[in-house]
């Protein structure tokens, strides 16, 4: 026994490492590559609009202008201007830092309420598991957007509203898949190991299950960003979403559209923007799926 | 079976009554705000009460809440504020109109998305799975309002071969169908196809599909009849489920197109705080999901003999 | 000596390779395999040997990535490997057919299985669809399947695992195949049906004069069913020759290895250990230089062994066996016999658990309306009904049975996940029974702990192997200092003779041994008196089984622990239990010491289950009992005797109609049986060596 144990203490490898790695995963996956490079480029360009030399986005200088035309004090509209004369790029660019936010922020609020209905309803089962699963399914019963409709209306349109309506669609569908994965989980060994040496049940639930159901609920969370983007960018267009004047993606498409025989850029131009985030965020999902399966 | 069925329904009951509760929770426990919707924002407190009064609005919350459950039942949901018209006429014309553009969206993305979906699947990492698989990521993350941007930039604008809205006020015209239908199945069909390949993928992979292929079938019963009957029994449940979807979907397209149908009047509804017409049109829509989830339901126990025979 | 015979089957110098993102693996390198007209050839070898990938290859099924690399597969004298998908698909099925390991998996779910079997005459013999539902019909009951007609109509999930696994053999049949590829076709099963399976597939080979190539892990299972064997080792044939050449003379180190790992009869934990294969099979990647064994090799010489390829020598060219080993004629192989320890068995303190009278069971809700409708909606799962035995300190206690018995209902009971219905467990004394674990005290929960089965889901994926461990020793040891924790775990890990690096190691980075020692310190972090251990070691490779074992019996020895240790394996019981209980359906039908539950008087079902344990050693004789049918679910026992619908020597009504008496033959020994005693103190032993006669007269 005593040739196979050695008695000097080894060194516990650098956490730095760890955390290389897990970029380095990236790698083997081009799709995720791709969608990492869309959503960051989006993300980077929200952070340092402030520092951009760019025109107000609320001011109205000249309307109709087409991308590249040149503005009065021979400054450059480089996507052109909208009916009222604002300057498309400018509006563009604040308009990320405001869908980015709002999407951020209200998924991590649907997951955090998601997360944690799930794991009890999994984990506890019996009446905790009916009474949880009952609520989720009154709530998915309901056509997203007519949730959306229902609660804007009755609420009004704010951000904290949007952030409720967008926890009570996503939060349900949370629920579910945190509620599977937990089922799964449940019946591991390590977790009858945890219980046998008389673990309580938040101990069992945070520490135990939570951490190894992380890897669909990675590939989730991406899905559900580009997804609530979509959404707040579809309240913003039929008028429900944050309120005026600052740029909202939505917006600006449904203020450019009845004038788009003259001014076709600024419906495309956002819609385009939309459409690339959202993208990337499916493109990430879908590379980390297809990494996760690897393994 | 029949009784996880009989289950399955009395929890559709269940889940429509607990809605129909909340909603009425919802728009008509501030009494004076449903009178100052109904007499408009000028009306004064006296007149409000009196109407509230007049209207039986004065008996309990309950008693309310059965004798217009009674009425919803009946068919009778009261009368649109906007449009001076019963509800329910109302209702019926527009469900028609939208009926008649999910049929078409149906019509195209079933067969569409499963035949991607399964061509996709047979062969995971082909190079025509690599391609149906990108295009249909592409098309899920272009959002109905943008989708119908581009394609009313190029169609209607540029090209000039569409028109623009599609209000039918010249009467009924198949080209005004033409962009909202795609625009609908264009959002829609990838997801259908992912899920599809998915399973379809997954079941080529299964050792029952190595079982026929070693038994010596030639490839083509092989898949028809061991691979599909396994792969399409989930595709078969997010169709159905999709009715959900594209009523969400239907909201923005008909919305931007001026399509008067289902989505239009309940948008109109809540953007004006039309409350008898909001409550209708949630009920129904609400019902249509709840429904079409039973029918998914039952048909995933009809297709899927572990369950058929217990 | 000319061969006028053409095989059926040809490996040749056959190399097959993966394309990864590594690189190219290769999984199977300088293959050869001679299957002749009528004859079973055994491919034995552990878990990653590249055993089915040849098995596979010889389908043509190796999926997109795989290929053959190098070599040929000649079937009936054609090359395989030149023929278009067409003339493989006339051949797949037809004139080669194979069975699998998870019969259920094989069959698909939505069809009846009247229509798969159909396909097969249909597809390939042009026949009318009622010729062909016709012979299927008559192949289900050539392979012993009851009421065929019903089965035809049948879906997969409706029938039990070993009907399914005769549905597959009789797939295979249908056209008569010339060579019938068999790939672990019993793993899945419980023993008393694989000892039907195995019969028929004996049967058939009689019969129809099928060859076969059975691939499997169980040396028993090859010696009951094969004439020829190549023992595999990292994608390589070790060694080759007739199954008593290879059985009773192996010339090759690992062959010895793999039989002295096992527990054969006359191994016995205190005076004969097991003799584990040191190190790890290497992965194709790293195989080292010279002899790919060398690393793991007591007869290793750097000199001799540790350059270039070794080839395969003949040890016998009369019979064709052959050995992948440059010293095989050096080695001394008598004297390199397992050493024999004098050791004597731990003495036994007092009782520490006594289990009395316990009784679980389970209500579940009613799956019929008229059950809903009449009222019954709760129907009884009897999963353990009166247990009554005691452990004392340093005792091992084996509870044996199949599936459904109720073993692992017992442990959760034991352990407090579950509460007991009735009955008692009394640990020093106090009952614990009906105390579910967040009730229990801290004393009782450091004093009880587990060893689990499932080596890939003992570990938490998420936290590190030292993590695991300290937040034991945090909770039971007393300790709170980091470093006196740290400390506490770097000893435990010495304990179970893992490296201390292994601390910051991640469960996915160990191999399943490993993870199971980890299991096992963790079990005995808090010194505990009493272990529960459920199959630790069913889902490992033997050599890696005998390690395991030995670590396990080790420490238990010295910290005079009580093992309670469930297991579905005879083989391994016998080898390290004092004491044995033998449970089926709920239910003990025997206990008693080792020596008494193995040798007469038996209970039938002992001695059923005792028969159908295959046994990799040519010199024992067995009794030959076959059990008719399956074992019955726990939801529908059968009234009387719960063994009564199998039992070969089953009286008639009274065990239909009465429960047993449990008679005592000795202290401490019980049989549950309507049988006589004085009957049953007078059957034959299920096992006996054969006399040493049969060796003098070779």
């Amino acid at each position: 026994m005593a040739t196979l144990t050695r008695t000097d203490v080894p060194a516990a490898p650098s956490r730095l490492r760890s955390l290389f790695g897990a970029l380095g995963l990236l790698r083997e996956s081009p799709v995720a590559m791709i969608g990492a490079a869309i959503v960051l480029a989006w993300v980077i360009v929200a952070l340092i609009a402030p520092l951009l030399p760019l025109h107000d986005p609320n001011q109205a200088i000249a309307p109709f202008k087409f991308p590249g035309a040149v503005g009065p004090k021979g400054d450059v509209f480089w996507l052109g201007t909208d009916h009222k004369g604002r300057d498309v790029l400018s509006r563009l660019i604040w308009g990320s830092q405001r869908v980015l936010v709002w999407a951020t922020l209200a998924t991590a609020v649907a997951y955090v309420v998601g997360m944690l209905m799930g794991v009890v309803a999994g984990y506890r089962g019996g009446w905790w598991d009916e009474a949880i699963s009952f609520v989720a399914n009154v709530l998915l019963s309901f056509p997203v957007m007519v949730l959306y409709l229902v609660i804007i209306s009755r609420l009004g349109s704010s951000g904290a509203n949007i952030v409720l309506a967008v926890t009570f669609a996503s939060a349900p569908g949370i629920m579910r898949i945190v509620r599977g994965l937990v089922l799964d989980l449940k019946t591991r060994d390590y977790v009858h190991a945890a219980q046998t040496r008389g673990e309580s049940s938040w101990y069992i639930m945070l520490v135990e299950l939570l951490p190894n159901a992380r890897g669909p609920l990675i590939v989730d969370a991406c899905l559900r960003l580009g997804y609530t983007t979509i959404t707040i960018a579809t309240l913003g267009f039929l008028g429900l979403g944050l309120p005026p004047p600052d740029p909202d993606w939505g917006q600006m498409i449904a203020e450019a559209v009845p004038v788009g025989v003259f001014a076709a850029h600024a419906m495309v131009v956002p819609a385009l923007a939309v459409s690339s985030l959202v993208l990337g965020f499916n493109l990430l999902a879908d590379g980390l799926r297809e990494i996760s399966l690897k393994d | 079976m029949l009784l996880l069925a009989a289950r399955r329904f009395a929890s559709m009951l269940l889940i429509m009554a607990v809605i129909s509760f909340v909603l009425f929770l919802i728009f008509e426990t501030d009494k004076l705000g449903v009178a100052g919707k109904v007499l408009g924002p000028y009306s004064s407190v006296q007149q409000r009460e009196l109407w509230l009064e007049q209207n039986g609005y004065n008996r309990p919350f309950l008693v309310r809440y059965a004798e217009w459950v009674g009425h919803a039942l009946q068919g009778d949901f009261g009368q649109s504020v906007r449009f001076k018209t019963p509800v329910n006429v109302l209702l019926w014309d527009r469900l028609a109109n939208t009926g008649l553009l999910a049929l078409c969206v149906f019509a195209i993305m079933i067969p569409l998305s499963l035949l991607l979906g399964v061509l996709a699947g047979m062969r995971e990492g082909s190079i025509l799975d690599r391609i149906i698989s990108f295009v249909s990521i592409v098309t899920t993350s272009v959002p109905e309002f943008a989708s119908a941007t581009f394609l009313v930039a190029l169609f209607v604008f540029k090209l000039r071969w569409l028109p623009g809205t599609s209000s039918m006020t010249g009467g009924f015209h198949w080209i005004e169908m033409v962009l909202p239908v795609t625009v609908l199945v264009l959002y829609d069909f990838g997801y259908v196809a992912r899920m599809t390949r998915a399973s379809m993928a997954e079941v080529m992979t299964s050792q029952y599909i190595r079982t026929a292929i070693l038994k010596g079938l030639p490839r083509r019963r092989v898949i028809v009849t061991h691979a599909l009957r396994n792969a399409l029994i989930a595709p078969f449940t997010v169709i159905v489920l999709q009715l959900n979807w594209l009523l969400s979907g239907v909201i923005v397209v008909e919305v931007f197109f001026a399509y008067k149908g289902f989505g239009k009047l309940i948008y109109d509804a809540a953007t004006f705080g039309d409350i008898y017409l909001i409550e209708a049109c949630t009920l129904v829509a609400v019902f249509v999901a709840v429904f079409s989830q039973f029918v998914s339901d039952l048909g995933y126990m009809l297709l899927n003999p572990r369950i058929r025979f217990r | 000596m000319a061969e006028p015979v053409q095989p059926i089957l040809e490996c040749e110098d056959l190399s097959i390779s993966y394309l990864t993102r590594q690189g190219e693996i290769p999984a199977v390198v300088d293959f050869n395999l001679r299957v002749m007209p009528g004859e079973a050839v055994g491919l034995v070898g552990e878990s990653g040997c590249g055993k089915s990938t040849v098995a596979l290859a010889i389908m043509r099924y190796l999926g997109r990535n795989g290929r053959i690399a190098k070599g040929a597969i000649r079937f009936m004298g054609r090359d395989m490997a030149g023929m278009s998908e067409e003339e493989l698909r006339q051949l797949r099925g037809s004139k080669i057919a194979m069975v699998y390991q998870e019969p259920m998996a094989s069959l698909n779910p939505s069809l009846t299985i009247g229509r798969q079997l159909v396909e097969v005459p249909l597809y390939h013999e042009k026949v009318s669809q009622a010729e062909a539902r016709q012979r299927a019909v008559r192949m289900l009951a050539a392979v012993k399947l009851p009421d065929p007609q019903r089965i035809m109509a049948a879906y997969p999930h409706q029938i039990s695992g070993g009907q399914q696994q005769r549905v597959v053999i009789a797939m295979a049949l249908l056209s008569n195949p010339s060579l019938l590829i068999l790939d672990e076709p019993t793993t899945a099963l419980d023993v008393t049906v694989e000892a039907g399976i195995v019969e028929l597939i004996k049967e058939i080979s009689a019969r129809f004069g099928t060859s076969m190539l059975y691939i499997s892990h169980n040396l028993g299972l090859i010696q009951e069913t094969c004439d020829r064997i190549t023992v595999m080792y990292s994608g390589e044939a070790a060694e080759v020759g007739s199954v008593r050449e290879v059985f009773e003379r192996m010339r090759h180190p690992y062959t010895r290895g793999l039989f002295s790992s096992i527990p054969l009869p006359g191994a016995d934990k205190n005076t004969r250990p097991l003799v584990p294969i040191p190190g790890q099979l290497p992965l194709p990647h790293e195989r080292p230089k010279g002899c790919w064994f060398g690393p793991r090799c007591a007869f290793f010489v750097e000199a001799k062994c540790g350059h270039g390829r070794v080839a395969m020598e003949t040890v016998d060219p009369l019979t064709g066996h052959a050995a992948r080993c440059r010293r095989w004629d050096e080695i001394d192989w008598e004297a390199a016999k397992p050493p024999v320890r004098a050791a004597e068995p731990a003495p036994l303190g007092p009782v520490v658990v006594e289990v009395d009278r316990l009784k679980k069971y389970y209500e579940l809700g009613s799956v019929s309306l008229l059950g809903l409708v009449r009222g019954r909606t709760v129907r009884t799962v009897k999963a353990n009904e009166q247990l009554d035995f005691a452990a004392r300190e340093a005792e091992t206690v084996a509870i044996v049975g199949e599936s459904g018995c109720g073993k692992s209902t017992f442990a959760k009971v034991v352990m407090g996940l579950e509460t007991a219905t009735d009955g008692e467990i009394r640990l020093n004394g106090t009952d614990i029974a009906k105390l579910p674990v967040q009730d229990r005290p801290p004393e009782t929960i450091r004093t009880l702990q587990m060893v689990f089965q499932n080596p890939f889901d003992t570990l938490n994926p998420s936290h590190t192997v030292g993590g695991q461990i300290a937040r034991v020793v945090r909770r039971f040891g007393g300790e709170s200092d980091p470093a006196r924790i740290r400390e506490r775990v770097f000893e435990l890990l010495d304990l179970v003779k893992l490296p201390r690096a292994f601390y910051w190691r991640r469960p996915r980075q160990l191999s399943g041994g490993q993870k199971q020692r980890v299991g096992i310190a963790r079990a005995f972090a808090g010194a505990p008196k009493v272990v529960v251990a459920d199959e630790p070691v069913s889902a490992l490779d033997v050599s890696v089984q005998a390690a395991v074992t030995q670590l396990l019996t080790e420490i238990q020895r010295e910290k005079r622990t009580t093992l309670l240790f469930i297991s579905h394996d005879l083989s391994l019981v016998r080898y390290l239990a004092d004491r044995v209980v033998v449970m089926y359906l709920g239910q003990i039908m025997e206990q008693g010491t080792t020596d008494e539950v193995f040798n007469p008087p038996y209970h039938p079902y002992t001695e059923a289950l005792l028969s159908a344990v295959p046994i990799a050693d040519t010199r024992i004789r067995k009794k030959h009992i076959v059990l008719e049918g399956e074992i019955p679910s726990a939801l529908r026992p059968p009234p009387g005797c719960p063994f009564q619908t199998r039992c070969h020597r089953k009286l008639g009504k009274i065990c239909e109609t009465e429960p047993p008496p449990r008679r005592e033959f000795a202290p401490g020994h019980t049989i549950l049986c309507h049988i006589a005693p004085e009957k049953l103190a007078a059957m034959d032993p299920v096992i006996v060596a054969a006399p040493e006669a049969r060796h003098a007269a070779e």
